[in-house]
């Protein structure tokens, strides 16, 4: 945990939940640093980039423009070189069904966008620190599966 | 090792002593090299204390027998040879969490195994995780992930039909 950063990636075209969840990141202990990207698209591009190092950790809005988050889901999924990236859902959603098919599809993490601030920020350090866990203690990341209502 | 001439002895698993001191340089090119295989240096004496705590931890709830019949602290202080108090300290202060959670997540992750392979009933895995019974091991387990035993098995068993699914 005194190691590197957690590199977080986060997929949401709404600027305010952009800036919600940049403010409960800056809270939690675990050092991280945060990369924003405003669509589907956008986040594609950033993944299939060899230049750029990849993520440990994406959160991944599901409605968004241009590109849906499932559809990113999928995607990534199919890539071997995107593998071990572990991926959050985050979404207003909070059906049961659409949260089994996303796990189904391969997240790892499924979360219902609070409305609360302390609440955001007690989710984000619950999934910071299992993930680092999952990291850092060898855990199978295919069982990795959260769900957070 | 051989390649950078640091003589060297194997004192335990994943452990080795350098019977020399390592300049910098070489250091890194060590570290480097191992880089390579995947195999990350632990150097922080904390850190390296944290990982046998951890380690200690997995055996014991990887245990064949019951865990029943064991008490956490006596068994980590004896392993490790400290007091269950310096224990708890240095593992809460490297990983941010406490033993106590840290078990719970190893448990939870052998039930996850023992659901996969589908060899034991939920009652069998209670009774080998020591669980009071069927509903408290439902109960830790949805505490923990958000889903029931159940809705985990059938997530799993979703994904590896999805898997096969030949292309059109």
């Amino acid at each position: 945990m005194k190691h590197d950063a957690l590199h977080i990636l986060l997929a949401d075209d709404d600027d305010d939940d952009r800036l919600f969840f940049k403010d409960a990141i800056d809270e939690v202990k675990v050092k991280t640093i945060v990369t924003m990207v405003n669509d589907g698209v956008e986040l594609m591009d950033y993944l299939n980039n060899s230049d750029t190092r990849l993520p440990h950790l994406v959160f991944l809005d599901l409605n968004m423009p241009r590109k849906s988050g499932m559809e990113c889901l999928k995607e990534i999924r199919s890539n071997s070189k995107l593998k071990d990236l572990a991926i959050a859902i985050y979404s207003t959603s909070g059906m049961d069904k659409d949260i089994e098919e996303t796990f189904v599809k391969g997240a790892n993490i499924y979360i219902k966008k609070p409305n609360d601030f302390e609440v955001l920020k007690n989710i984000l350090a619950k999934v910071i620190t299992l993930n680092w866990h999952y990291h850092t203690s060898g855990l199978n990341r295919e069982n990795f599966l959260l769900n957070i209502q | 090792m051989d390649k950078l001439q640091l003589p060297y002895t194997i004192t335990g698993l994943g452990e080795i002593e350098i019977k020399e001191t390592v300049t910098p340089e070489k250091y890194t090119e060590l570290e480097t090299n191992l880089n390579k295989y995947a195999i990350e240096i632990i150097d922080d004496p904390k850190n390296v204390f944290t990982q046998k705590v951890k380690d200690a931890i997995v055996e014991m709830v990887y245990m064949e027998e019951a865990l029943a019949t064991i008490k956490t602290s006596a068994y980590l202080a004896k392993k490790l040879n400290k007091s269950y108090t310096y224990i708890a300290g240095i593992f809460s202060e490297v990983t941010y969490t406490s033993i106590q959670n840290y078990i719970i997540l190893q448990k939870i992750e052998r039930a996850k195994q023992e659901i996969i392979e589908g060899k034991d009933t939920l009652t069998e895995i209670a009774w080998k995780l020591n669980f009071s019974n069927v509903a408290h091991l439902s109960n830790e387990f949805k505490r923990n992930t958000g889903l029931t035993p159940t809705a985990f098995q059938r997530i799993i068993k979703k994904r590896k039909e999805t898997e096969f699914t030949p292309q059109q």
